[in-house]
């Protein structure tokens, strides 16, 4: 309190904010470091000119494609892919949200005790850790080329997102609407429902929907190592170099995410 | 019915909350308990229900010691204590008939909960109190379309289905306008008469619960420096309760408001 009574304020004196990185040294050693850095990693970059004015016109080939996409020659496969695509992708954000919740709950410090939060911590780091391809070759490996590998991959990279980010919105709940239910008496599961549920579910749809959006289009990629879908599709458009197939197939992508985000829009308004 | 026994609770950053309390409430006492912020009244309530878990001491509710019960016999005990917080705690996305029916989630099973099939008498009392409580037209709004004074309201419900034998009650007006604030301390006392209800009230508000209460404990830093009658409270009790302040005007102030209350 007296080392408040002792300051007399700057009247008159302009103000500015204190630096992030108090130390001046230290602040500019970051500074320097960091631009020395930018100049050494432009410095590592190859370019092959002569390649690239080559390559310009297969450039623009692929883009002209877009004016003459081709639905029909292909129309058969094209639709193929995309059930499979679909099916992979509802199939696995179901799944992989049903295995988020309870692993979303055990990973909330202020919802499960400490060992079971690391336990669930651990699942969540493990599976961001593995990227989606690389869990896609590995399962393609096992268990062959097809849709399986792709529906059981993006499950998997479900939990890890879905489980992550919920269970911070978990933590960052409202702790006395909780705290009203148990001090009636509810026991764990009431009090989750309860106390919990209804605070974290505007939440919980939201990311579930972005989730499916994102697994419908890890679902074109997936295709490229063999896990199925219209990813498989696009891949053997490309091999051909039918690039009129391949722009179809990337504008039926298109306007399928886009309807997804506009129904996300729809559903998030009805359920705030 | 309720009695501490030198109850004290230190928290881990070392503030000791509570120091060595004693209290002992009889049946149908309602009592408040003012103190400066950081006085320890919260924790001391939250030691009672264990929400904040005591360091050491003991809480007798009508023979039953509560400090070394097991999870599922605490849940069983907490039933008969019912709790009103300080900004409501009224879960916001659940509708008002759902967050007074949360009161006897300690009484039905979690599958008739989750589904909220609660038994027809459970639905009955809930809108018994909340007409009661002038609320019976609002059963299916959704709590935060609800007016403080309407939220506290709600929150008494669901403190008084669970059929306790005690109400805790945190700060119950404060964040509410005066008048509202006695309405809402006007509800919680005649209820508590009605069911013949021992209650403890946390309030800020000395004048107020002067008006309202049988008996004041003053706390100040974890400790019990007041237990009288409300008219004990004299200048020199508040100040040795909250420090030195001009104290006649809150006193006056009372005896005035009673007039006005007389009146009505």
């Amino acid at each position: 309190m007296s080392g408040q009574d002792a300051f007399t304020p700057p009247i008159g004196q302009p103000w500015k904010k204190p630096p992030f990185v108090k130390n001046a040294g230290l602040r500019w050693l970051l500074i320097l470091g960091f631009a020395a850095y930018l100049v050494a990693a432009f410095m590592t970059i190859e370019v092959n000119w002569s390649r690239v004015y080559e390559g310009l016109e297969r450039g623009k080939q692929f883009i002209l494609a877009f004016t003459s996409p081709d639905f029909t020659s292909r129309s058969s496969d094209i639709w193929d892919g995309m059930v499979e695509s679909i099916v992979m992708t509802i199939a696995s954000s179901v799944v992989g949200i049903a295995i988020s919740i309870p692993i979303a709950l055990g990973a909330a410090r202020n919802v499960a005790p400490l060992p079971i939060y690391l336990i669930c911590r651990g699942i969540i780091a493990i599976s961001r850790a593995l990227q989606e391809i690389i869990v896609a070759i590995l399962l393609v490996a096992i268990f062959g080329f097809g849709p399986l590998a792709g529906f059981l991959t993006l499950s998997f990279a479900t939990i890890g997102f879905l489980s992550k980010l919920l269970a911070e919105d978990i933590e960052s709940m409202d702790r006395v609407q909780a705290e009203a239910i148990k001090a009636s008496g509810a026991r764990w599961m009431q009090w989750i429902n309860y106390g919990v549920q209804p605070q974290v579910m505007p939440r919980l749809i939201g990311l579930s929907i972005y989730r499916l959006d994102i697994n419908f289009r890890e679902s074109a990629i997936l295709g490229l190592v063999g896990a199925g879908g219209i990813g498989a599709t696009l891949n053997t458009a490309f091999d051909r170099y039918e690039y009129d197939t391949a722009a179809a197939i990337l504008i039926t992508i298109i306007v399928i995410v886009m309807a997804l985000e506009y129904l996300s829009g729809i559903i998030r308004a009805r359920v705030q | 019915m309720l009695r501490l026994e030198k109850l004290v609770k230190t928290y881990k950053t070392g503030d000791q909350a509570l120091k060595a309390v004693d209290l002992e409430i009889p049946e149908g006492q309602v009592l408040a308990l003012i103190g400066p912020s950081g006085a320890g009244k919260s924790t001391l309530i939250r030691c009672i229900n264990r929400l904040v878990e005591p360091t050491s001491g003991n809480v007798y509710l009508d023979g039953t010691e509560l400090t070394g019960l097991s999870a599922g016999a605490l849940r069983r005990e907490r039933r008969r204590m019912g709790m009103i917080f300080q900004e409501y705690a009224l879960v916001e996305r659940l509708t008002v008939m759902e967050n007074v029916l949360s009161g006897r989630l300690g009484y039905v099973g979690f599958w008739r909960s989750f589904l909220r099939r609660y038994p027809q008498q459970d639905v009955d009392e809930a809108f018994r109190l909340l007409d009661r409580v002038g609320l019976a037209h609002m059963a299916d709004k959704r709590a935060d379309e609800l007016s403080g004074g309407q939220r506290q309201r709600v929150g008494i419900c669901r403190a008084l289905i669970q059929n306790p034998a005690l109400l805790l009650v945190d700060e119950p007006t404060a964040s509410l306008d005066p008048k509202t604030s006695r309405q809402i301390m006007r509800l919680i006392c005649e209820l508590c008469r009605e069911r013949g209800l021992a209650a403890i009230i946390n309030i800020h508000d000395v004048a107020l619960a002067q008006m309202f209460v049988q008996r004041v404990i003053g706390l100040r830093l974890g400790a019990m420096v007041y237990d009288g009658p409300p008219e004990g409270l004299t200048p020199d009790k508040l100040t040795e309760i909250y420090g030195e302040e001009d104290w006649e005007a809150t006193i006056e102030k009372v005896e005035e408001e009673d007039d006005v209350e007389a009146a009505e």
